[in-house]
């Protein structure tokens, strides 16, 4: 078996990526200035909902009632749409997800498909897979267009080249679209990915999607986009393949009530997609002839029987928690290593894989709590990352000096006696290093706050002998 | 100051931690003893008051969980006993004691860091600004984009300094941008954090608790 996240197990820790992220200054204008744009768009159709915060416990309530159910739901979803004429497959895994897709698109003897919404399929690193086979993915969202062209990673779950400018996406289009002059303005950048590729949605046989929701007692699936370029896909081709998360399921058309208000508003701040694309099976003469359901565990079945961290899936992949981080807004999304980049990702990514390769992730949070805040199916990110920080701790991967560090303070809050005694031995190690009752340099580790930061030094009369002299000389 | 209102104070010596730093890092077997030191020694008090949000946060969000996982019933029962006795400072003052006006003078431009525990865990909403408002002399200065965190969050600062410094490094920018000659804030951690690159930056501010300002007079210890 082989679960993994994109190219995650090889990503270098969240803190190395991160140094370099900081310094590019170009990165960190783009990604300031495209999530306060959409920042201050949500704020404003979310603060038009009086019902906001039942909306958004009515969508934590369905998703924590799917998951509890899911294996009833999950067949229930299979037998509906296979009866309404698609073909269920089951993943357990990113390389069997890849193997029953490149087998479907080979039937098919399709060398070429085109793709839409479908993070998953970067999770799978489905891209690959197909190259491997001889078959090349064209992506037809502008963004993923704009990633896969620039031969780049996504660094936003709802807009994958956030961290691009209009100026670098026409560089990339002229070199890469054969084009002999572009402007940097938006509706021609738009018009030179429609010639590009609306030849391609007329000539390509098959077409890869994902999902936003799976309804289990019809079988429908939903795909709710901002361009259009998804309702091509879905509706073009002679075949399409819909690759799921099995946690994408919801009971019944009524529920997306719910989600269909919240998820628009929190991810691109619209009260509504432009395109909602709903679809159940196949229809006779219209639309596509064969269709395909993948859905895929890939390590959610795991995440699942942690009960602490279950409502990680959740996530109906708005985006909010990432806008919101003042951690991701620094770094940008490429920080985190894997397609799930912020809050959201810092939870995900290590429970989808092996904790060793992403166990730095917990950490890239100052629980600052804005993640949770905008979430629109309440899912408590700082409680989880804590959580999975106590799984790092006692998986015994803690950096040695951290676990040093923790046992002495361990030793010190012990007991009254024990810190008034480092109290004493603090002002003595502390008087090469303070001037003016200010530390500006300290050695070894600690110089990861002394490099840029003063610390105040320890006064000669703490709180505590003060408030002792107070008592003995008001003879209290 | 709450003295000067009327009420006695007392500081219980055996007191060190809440455990908060120990358990957001994932250290939790340690921060237990440190939950059942704290709850033995603010036994039987009317009040407690702390200081300190994020502390407060600790003990409502993560207290009733860690007694629950210890399976001890008594820590459990104490625990639940505490938990309304338990006030944050501007809470105390502004809920239970009915105040927003403690009789201070303070003539210096004050810019207020709502430090993201007392913002989003204990909702404390205007409490502190109210208290601020009431002090003579002061002016409240709006803090640009005051909500963001200033990107201390415990070891997270050390762990991750470079992202901690570019949050920092923004925070910095608006309280410069404010006009503020203090930076205000009802946690001392925040303001260590803030008050580290001030200092460094000899920018001119300096920070302070809202307690030290609520304990300011003048020189004649009167309210102007």
């Amino acid at each position: 078996m082989s679960t993994y996240v994109g190219e995650a197990a090889d990503a270098p820790k969240f803190q190395t990526a991160a140094k370099s992220l900081v310094a590019d200054t170009q990165v960190r204008h783009n990604v300031r200035h495209a999530t306060e744009v959409i920042r201050a768009k949500r704020a404003k159709v979310v603060g038009e909902m009086a019902d906001w915060q039942e909306l958004r416990e009515s969508g934590h309530e369905i998703k924590e009632h799917v998951l509890r159910h899911l294996d009833f739901y999950l067949e229930q979803f299979e037998t509906a749409c296979t009866a309404a004429g698609g073909t269920v497959h089951w993943a357990r895994d990113a390389d069997e997800a890849n193997s029953i897709i490149v087998g479907l698109v080979k039937a098919q003897q399709a060398k070429e498909v085109i793709k839409v919404k479908t993070m998953t399929s970067d999770e799978i690193r489905l891209n690959v897979a197909l190259e491997a086979a001889g078959i090349t993915p064209y992506e037809t969202d502008l963004a993923d267009l704009i990633v896969q062209l620039g031969e780049d990673k996504p660094s936003h779950i709802v807009v994958p080249a956030l961290h691009r400018n209009r100026a670098e996406i026409r560089q990339i289009f002229l070199d890469k679209m054969n084009l002999g002059e572009l402007s940097d303005r938006p509706e021609d950048l738009a018009a030179a990915a429609r010639v590009y590729l609306r030849e391609k949605f007329l000539r390509v046989p098959v077409a890869i999607s994902g999902a936003n929701f799976a309804i289990a007692n019809t079988g429908s699936v939903c795909v709710v986009e901002s361009e259009g370029n998804g309702r091509m896909c879905v509706s073009l081709p002679k075949v399409l393949i819909s690759l799921i998360g099995i946690e994408k399921i919801i009971p019944t058309f009524q529920d997306l009530e719910v989600f269909l208000q919240t998820l628009p508003r929190s991810a691109t701040g619209e009260r509504m997609n432009p395109y909602n694309s709903i679809w159940t099976g196949v229809t006779p003469e219209d639309g596509p002839q064969e269709f395909h359901v993948v859905l895929l565990d890939n390590g959610r079945t795991k995440v699942l029987a942690d009960r602490e961290a279950r409502e990680t899936l959740d996530c109906i992949r708005c985006g909010a928690c990432l806008n919101a981080c003042p951690v991701y807004r620094q770094t940008g999304g490429h920080a985190y290593g894997s397609v799930y980049a912020g809050p959201i990702g810092a939870i995900l990514t290590p429970q989808l894989q092996s904790m060793e390769h992403s166990q730095t992730l917990p950490y890239a949070s100052s629980l600052c709590g804005a993640c949770y805040e905008v979430c629109p199916v309440k899912i408590n990110i700082p409680e989880i990352l804590i959580h999975l920080r106590h799984r790092v701790v006692e998986d015994g991967d803690a950096p040695w000096i951290e676990k040093m560090a923790m046992k002495a303070a361990s030793y010190v809050l012990e007991s009254p006696e024990h810190l008034d005694r480092a109290r004493k031995l603090g002002r003595i190690a502390q008087r090469p290093f303070a001037t003016n009752g200010v530390i500006s340099h300290l050695p070894f580790g600690l110089d990861a706050w002394t490099g840029v930061r003063d610390l105040p030094a320890m006064p000669d009369e703490s709180f505590r002998e003060w408030w002792v002299k107070r008592e003995r000389e008001t003879g209290r | 100051m709450l003295e000067k209102l009327g009420h006695t104070v007392e500081f219980r010596p055996a007191q060190t931690c809440c455990g908060q730093m120990h358990y957001n890092t994932g250290y939790h077997p340690a921060a237990l003893p440190m939950m059942e030191h704290f709850v033995e020694v603010f036994r039987g008090a009317e009040a407690i008051c702390i200081p300190s949000s994020s502390c407060v946060a600790m003990i409502r969000d993560h207290y009733p969980k860690m007694a629950d996982k210890s399976g001890d019933a008594a820590l459990r029962r104490a625990v639940k006993n505490m938990l309304p006795r338990i006030y944050e400072f501007t809470e105390l003052l502004v809920d239970k004691l009915g105040v927003t006006d403690v009789g201070a003078f303070f003539p210096h431009a004050v810019a207020l860091h709502p430090s993201c525990h007392s913002l989003r865990s204990l909702h404390l909403g205007d409490r502190p600004a109210k208290l601020l408002n009431g002090v003579r002399g002061l002016t409240l200065v709006d803090l640009p984009e005051a909500e963001e965190c200033c990107g201390f969050g415990g070891t997270f600062a050390v762990k991750n300094a470079d992202v901690s410094v570019a949050m920092l490094s923004d925070k910095i920018r608006c309280i410069l941008n404010s006009g503020a000659e203090v930076c205000a804030a009802v946690d001392n951690s925040c303001l260590m954090h803030i008050g580290g690159a001030l200092s460094r930056q000899r920018a001119g501010v300096r920070v302070l608790h809202l307690a030290e300002i609520l304990a300011s007079r003048d020189s004649r210890g009167m309210s102007a």
